[in-house]
């Protein structure tokens, strides 16, 4: 029995009870972003925001979720009902699964792998399937021509996120996220960091990263002009409620992921006593706060790109040149052994 | 106990996917089935040590070509009962095709049975001192180089002929240059023109 626990069980209610902790804490942060969203939109536009639940309206996030649990959830007559269903299950839980290998801070990720960059690749380009899987079988034109057009969105601004993470993996040696932060530890601070050498890289990835999670400007599938509301437009309560938490999920996901890549994650930005004091993880939480503001930012104040707009920069602009940079970045590492 | 346990979890319902994607009638739902399968399959890798692998077949497969195969069997407006038609008249074929594959799987299994020596000192580099992308690295990069860079060429021929073959150019449509918009200036763009009373434009 002893045996069975210490190989069996401990592993296993190891690894539940962090994932359980991750979890609950990530849909907490999750709640209070929703609302640092609105209320950053609102105070470019001059409004208060959300500010009638709680002090600040800080409970605003848990009075919708509360809205949302008690709605009816209905189901369209013409729609193919597992699917239906199965669409925003899946995009709320891959989302979050991907959350799995992210170092938070030293040693703090639930699962510490090789490929844990490969696993964030993996797990984002199946997040597709939750928009296409939504738009058809919702059976509405307006969701399936949605689907279609975020779904070629997503797959067309995968490239050139990939070849972006290949020129940090360049330089870094390594697939593990860990190593990768602690690449970017070379006494520098924040100059040691990858988004100074690599700063067009950076830019490109940010920009990708609003177009691969449907952000605006590149929030083509909701053009609530043209397609009513996108992909969802058929879903109400708590479905509707995944695929937003799941769309925030992933955007915090990529946030963290350029933490690692170019903002050295958990590492202080100086090397000196009153910022070494402060612990990795809320230098991690900081930075992704930091870059989450960026993406909150564009949201009001950029208006939104034509599709064809969209592809162009895609295809024409960023591909060219993210594949360009991974020529060159690992040409100097060759010739001058520039340890960046 | 803990991998054997998720060794038959990912097998069965690798299997068992693979059995419906040609069992179920709806094609989407077979891709969807084949997607399953696909997903299972990379956590069987995971299980033998080969991460990078698992990690390249839902990338590559299950992000990419699987969204196309899904693009084109949404977009298709089958009928079911003109397929199942022809089952009959396809059962032959299909069956030498999986004939051939069992025989090969047959002759596969049955060497590394009888003769498990052959097997035993494949190239592979020490697991533990070596991370999976490095050894694949290392051997892809050297001593395949050549039949790795012909088969990246044959593939960018490929795609190229896909290209040509695909791309036409329309004459009679306005596109957008980006260049041309942002390299206007005022003058082209605007004219200040003084309109006398009861006069107007000419």
């Amino acid at each position: 029995m002893a045996e069975f626990w210490t190989h069996f069980g401990l592993p296993t209610f190891l690894i539940v009870a962090q994932s359980v902790v991750m979890i609950v804490v990530l849909l907490i942060v999750i709640a209070f972003t929703l609302l640092a969203d609105r209320k950053i939109w609102a105070a470019v536009q001059m409004r208060r925001g959300p500010n009638v639940v709680g002090p600040f309206g800080l409970w605003q996030s848990f009075a919708d979720l509360i809205k949302f649990m008690l709605k009816e959830a209905i189901i369209p007559a013409g729609a193919n009902k597992g699917l239906f269903l199965l669409a925003p299950i899946l995009t709320a839980g891959l989302a979050i699964s991907a959350w799995a290998v992210m170092p938070v801070t030293k040693g703090w990720a639930v699962a510490n792998i090789n490929v844990g960059v490969l696993y964030i690749f993996a797990i984002s380009s199946l997040q597709v399937y939750g928009v296409i899987i939504a738009g058809w079988a919702s059976n509405s034109k307006y969701a399936f021509l949605a689907a279609l057009r975020s779904a070629a969105q997503m797959v067309s601004y995968e490239v050139s996120i990939g070849f972006v993470i290949i020129t940090a993996l360049l330089c870094a040696g390594s697939l593990n996220l860990t190593d990768i932060v602690e690449a970017q530890n070379r006494g520098l601070g924040m100059f040691g960091w990858y988004w100074l050498p690599l700063f067009p890289m950076f830019v490109i990835y940010f920009i990708s990263m609003l177009a691969e999670t449907n952000r605006p400007p590149f929030d083509l599938l909701e053009a609530e002009s043209e397609l009513v509301a996108g992909y969802m437009v058929e879903y109400s309560s708590a479905p509707y409620m995944l695929f937003m938490l799941g769309e925030y999920v992933s955007i915090l996901l990529l946030c963290g992921l350029g933490t690692v890549l170019f903002l050295g994650g958990w590492l202080p930005p100086f090397e000196v006593a009153p910022f070494t004091w402060i612990p990795g993880m809320l230098w991690f939480v900081l930075k992704v706060g930091f870059l989450f503001f960026l993406v909150s930012m564009v949201k009001a104040m950029v208006p939104r790109y034509r599709y064809d707009q969209l592809m162009r920069l895609g295809w024409k602009v960023f591909l060219p040149l993210s594949l360009a940079a991974v020529v060159v970045v690992a040409a100097v590492l060759r010739l001058w052994q520039y340890g960046f | 106990m803990l991998p054997a346990l998720f060794f038959y979890l990912f097998a069965i319902m690798c299997v068992g996917a693979a059995f419906m994607v040609i069992a179920t009638k709806n094609p989407v739902h077979a891709v969807l089935f084949l997607i399953l399968a696909f997903f299972n399959a990379a956590g069987l890798f995971v299980l033998l040590g080969a991460e990078f692998l698992a990690m390249i077949l839902i990338v590559v497969y299950v992000g990419a070509v699987m969204v196309l195969f899904l693009f084109v069997v949404m977009m298709l407006d089958v009928d079911f009962a003109e397929l199942r038609a022809g089952f009959l008249k396809y059962l032959p074929v299909g069956a030498i095709v999986g004939l051939l594959l069992l025989v090969e799987l047959v002759f596969v299994v049955g060497a590394w049975v009888t003769a498990p020596l052959l097997f035993s000192d494949a190239p592979t580099p020490n697991m533990s001192t070596v991370s999976n992308t490095q050894a694949l690295g290392e051997i892809l990069y050297t001593r395949y180089v050549y039949l790795f860079e012909s088969a990246a060429l044959i593939l960018l021929v490929a795609m190229i002929g896909t290209i040509v073959l695909t791309l036409h150019h329309k004459r009679d449509v306005r596109r957008q240059s980006i260049a041309a918009q942002v390299g206007r200036t005022r003058e082209e763009g605007v004219e200040v023109v003084k309109v006398e009373t009861g006069k107007g434009l000419k």
